[in-house]
């Protein structure tokens, strides 16, 4: 056989080779999923290819600049302040001990419960000029008219409520990765006679930086596709201004349009951080070996006990007791019986879409582990796209993509059979729910993925020679390994969902109300007292489960050790 | 399985064709309203099935549903709205001699499109210890270098305020609108925030002199019973605020106050047309007017139905009889001045 017939045999080998790659199993099934997830997204993205119309040289000569030098500050803003928050609370409670830590250890979740528009409207209330702060100030000191105080409806107190209500994302990601983290790289560190801070910033960031990015970016994404928050505060952002484009200027197309931009910017800022992050090696770990602890005493634990509390107070215990003092007030007004059917149909609806994500995310997440090819990761990429995009465009996205495949489905029907099928998706739960995945399934996937990253791939070989097939090996290899993960990913899906207004608004079936719809119908009519004892349901519904789930998380974490 | 499918399908299918309903995609978010379907489903048996949604979604709603849509009636608040689902070709003609009789002709379409329900009047509201009545005249007035600092109004993204320029576009031209707009943006207290019950309390407190809003609001903090338990005698409630401020009806020596309207229209392709047809003409009968004024506090259509009590302390008003179509009409070039003039 001479050289060039063996380089062919070669070629074609390795070109079947590439070939049964992307025909196995994994990436047929991982494409066929992210694209029946992603169809809606995709219609956002089409839209760019459309011809532009006049409106754009109105927008980008008048609003379109401040739309963007704001949403840039707020995503600046509420990034570092939610990153500062999220990460300095996970790594005291992980990595020191101090009095409350176990009680901290769970609280600080707790600020996730309170969606941010309703902090906004809450802490409005409290800090407005005719307030009980400002009031109580101006009997108590004499204030002249028109005297200064710091304005809460401003791009300084978005950012701030946003971080509060974002940083939990951020904390969970993070705390769980500095438990998973090595404890020899630690100790190799300290024997190197780095202190706690060196330690921390040269070796237990870059560690879980995965996690923090995951975290980030979902704290980025929530931001950029906030619109309740922002509005009430009258800053114009991208996404106020894609509302405004479409419902004030009457230019559908020009919105979906602003809304790809929006898409394409965050594409580009994953990948950024990608590609940064590639650039580490990953580490081998040691996982089950007890973390060493710094104990921390007198001033450092009082500051560890500040840095943990201010967050829970501020993001939580205020906001609920003031939305308590609210509805309790007026309690013949705020409580009534449909409050339990509200109530039902947001549990039922969160759980069975926090079951269907993680489900779906997890065969992602690790088809992406086990065939990493191109296809299979821009297909997960554009499917897990849906939490950027301002609710209200993709819901109708959806709706329009809904609308064509069922009118296609009764017509051909209608030709073949005789029979007309009426809508079979338009207007269902099936289609509501479809709705939450596309909105949440990058709450659960990036989840995954990062906690997929953290197992190592030895483990993965190990388990092939020891005749594991894959399937075989997620089930007994990384589901166990990645519990942590799981719950953290169940409780952002679940809370997300009790939370989602756009999409449950304009999707759902005829009578279905959920407590976010209850509280949004009070809250459009200006009718804030009568509106808090839903937003309160909503925080206490939401509670449990993130109790719950918290619970489980340091059980799980106790066994391990 | 098969069983499972098949139960399924035939939910689907009862569901799709029950008998005696109507399907309502609604953009009012009142609790009163459900009293009204509820009143109606007493009075002639029919099952209101109800979506609430935003008015721009709901239409696109219908519009992507297609022939197969359920929605039979479609109710809005804003004349805007309506002409705009008029544009989007999803409005069907009704014929009515009770809707035509009921309701005057500027407040319903020419062709019997959509109808007008309830009123809303967009009322200038002042602090009584900084403004005197008679420096108040007209919305145009509000641009003059005597108000610079001391006006209240919420963000232009709402569609009250872009039905309020619409009318000014009508009434004084587009170049005159877009000065007036920018005069008012100079003349502003505060950047625009909240909403207009936000507005209200801000003059009351004396952060602005005026400011402009719906007068439902007003009317609302009025009536506002105050907390159930008055033990904590701190708070001030709604009526306390309310009660610092007064009330002007501008333009009365010329066109009028600006009216909206909330409205109801039915649907091209709605399967339940007849049903349809009874909740409209359910909605200008007289105890239902009576609660859009009583419970909404909205001024009825309807003449003869007495608005409530709070509202008849208002007194009477000369209201501009634009045909409210118009309001819909000028409403991109409206929103395009106050990008413009910098109106947050």
């Amino acid at each position: 056989m001479n050289k060039a017939a063996r380089t062919l045999i070669f070629q074609s080998r390795s070109l079947a080779k590439a070939r049964s790659s992307f025909l196995s199993g994994w990436t047929l099934s991982i494409v066929f999923i992210a694209l029946v997830i992603a169809a809606p997204i995709l219609l956002v993205l089409a839209s760019l290819f459309l011809p532009n119309s006049e409106i754009w040289q109105h927008l980008s000569s008048t609003v379109l600049p401040r739309y963007i030098q704001n949403s840039g500050w707020l995503v600046l803003g509420v990034g570092s302040l939610s990153l500062l928050i999220g990460v300095s609370s996970a790594w005291l409670v992980s990595m020191c001990s101090f009095p409350g830590k176990r009680f901290f250890e769970w609280a600080l979740f707790l600020p996730m419960a309170i969606p941010a528009y309703i902090l906004a409207y809450t802490y409005t209330d409290f800090l407005q000029f005719s307030g009980p702060v400002q009031s109580f100030l101006r009997t108590m000191l004499h204030l002249p008219r028109g005297y200064w105080f710091p304005e809460i409806r401003s791009l300084g107190g978005a950012i701030l409520l946003l971080s509060l209500a974002l940083y939990p994302y951020i904390y969970l990601l993070a705390r769980a990765a500095f438990l998973e983290q090595s404890s020899t790289m630690l100790e190799a560190s300290q024997c190197l006679r780095c202190n706690p801070w060196t330690s921390f910033f040269r070796v237990s960031l870059p560690l879980i930086r995965p996690a923090i990015a995951a975290g980030v970016a979902l704290v980025l994404m929530e931001t950029l596709s906030d619109f309740g928050t922002v509005d009430y505060f009258g800053i114009q952002t991208f996404t106020t201004g894609i509302y405004r484009t479409w419902f004030g200027l009457g230019e559908r197309l020009a919105a979906v349009q602003l809304s790809a931009w929006l898409l394409v910017f965050v594409l580009v800022l994953l990948a950024l951080e990608r590609v940064s992050r590639n650039q580490i090696n990953q580490s081998s770990k040691e996982r089950f070996r007890k973390l060493l602890i710094y104990p921390l005493r007198s001033w450092r634990a009082a500051l560890a006990l500040i840095t943990c509390s201010l967050p829970i107070v501020l993001g939580f215990l205020l906001p609920a007791y003031l939305l308590l003092h609210m509805a309790l007030r007026n309690s013949r007004r705020s409580f009534n019986p449909e409050f339990w059917a509200f109530a039902r149909n947001s549990l039922t609806m969160a759980s069975i879409t926090a079951v269907l994500a993680i489900g779906i995310a997890l065969l992602l997440a690790y088809g992406e582990r086990i065939r990493p090819n191109w296809l299979n990761k821009l297909a997960t990429r554009i499917a897990s796209m849906g939490y950027a995009v301002p609710g209200s465009v993709i819901a109708v996205s959806i709706l329009i993509s809904f609308g064509r495949l069922d009118n296609q489905i009764d017509g051909f029907s209608e030709r073949v059979f005789g029979v007309s099928t009426g809508l079979l998706l338009s207007g269902t739960m099936v289609g509501l729910i479809f709705a939450y995945l596309v909105r949440f399934l990058t709450a659960a996937f990036n989840t995954l993925e990062a906690g997929l990253k953290s197992i190592t791939n030895s483990m993965d070989e190990a388990a092939r020679s020891l005749g594991k097939h894959s399937l075989g090996r997620l089930i007994t290899i990384h589901i166990p390994l990645l519990r942590t993960s799981l719950l953290s990913a169940a409780i952002f899906v679940f809370v997300d969902t009790m939370k989602e207004l756009p999409a449950t608004l304009i999707v759902r079936p005829f009578n279905l109300d959920t407590l976010a719809i209850r509280v949004y119908r009070l809250a459009s009519d200006e009718r804030l007292v009568e509106a808090s004892g839903g937003a309160l349901a909503i925080v206490v519904v939401g509670l449990l489960p993130v109790i719950l789930l918290s619970l489980a998380i340091s059980r799980s974490r106790a066994r391990k050790l | 399985m098969n069983k499972m499918v098949l139960s399924f399908l035939l939910v689907l299918l009862s569901v799709a064709s029950a008998q005696n309903v109507v399907n309502l995609y609604s953009a009012r978010h009142y609790d009163s309203d459900l009293e009204l379907y509820a009143l109606f489903t007493k009075e002639t048996g029919i099952e209101v099935n109800l979506i609430e949604g935003d008015a721009d979604e709901l239409i696109e709603r219908i519009k992507s549903e297609g022939s197969n849509s359920p929605a039979d009636v479609f109710i809005t608040t804003d004349a805007g709205r309506l002409w705009r689902a008029e544009q989007a070709g999803i409005l069907a003609s009704v014929d009515s001699d009770i809707l035509k009789a009921a309701i005057p002709e500027n407040l319903r379409h020419p062709e019997g499109k959509w109808f007008g329900l309830s009123k809303r009047a967009r009322v200038i509201v002042y602090n009584k210890d900084y403004v005197d009545a008679s420096e108040l005249s007209t919305y145009e007035d509000l641009a003059s270098e005597k108000w610079k600092g001391r006006i209240c109004i919420r963000s232009s993204s709402n569609i009250y305020n872009q039905s309020l320029l619409a009318s000014i576009i009508e009434a004084d031209g587009a170049a005159a609108a877009e000065a007036w707009a920018q005069g008012l943006v100079d003349n502003l207290a505060r950047a625009p925030q909240g909403g207009d019950t936000d507005q209200i309390t801000a003059v009351a407190v004396g952060e602005c002199d005026l400011a402009v809003v719906n007068h439902y609001y007003y009317a609302r903090m009025l009536a506002d019973a105050g907390p159930e338990d008055d033990d904590d005698p701190v708070d001030e409630n709604a009526k306390e605020v309310a009660e610092q401020v007064k009330l002007f009806f501008p333009n009365q020596a010329d066109r009028g106050t600006h009216v909206n309207i909330s409205g109801a229209a039915v649907i091209e392709t709605a399967p339940h047309k007849d049903n349809a047809l009874k909740l409209l003409e359910f909605l200008v009968s007289p105890e239902a007017q009576a609660i859009f004024a009583d419970q909404n506090f909205e001024y009825p259509v309807v003449s003869g139905v007495a608005s409530s009590e709070v509202i008849q302390t208002f007194g009477d008003f000369k209201a501009d009889e634009l045909n409210v179509a118009v309001l819909g009409e000028n409403n991109p070039e409206a929103v395009r001045i106050m990008d413009r003039v910098g109106w947050r």
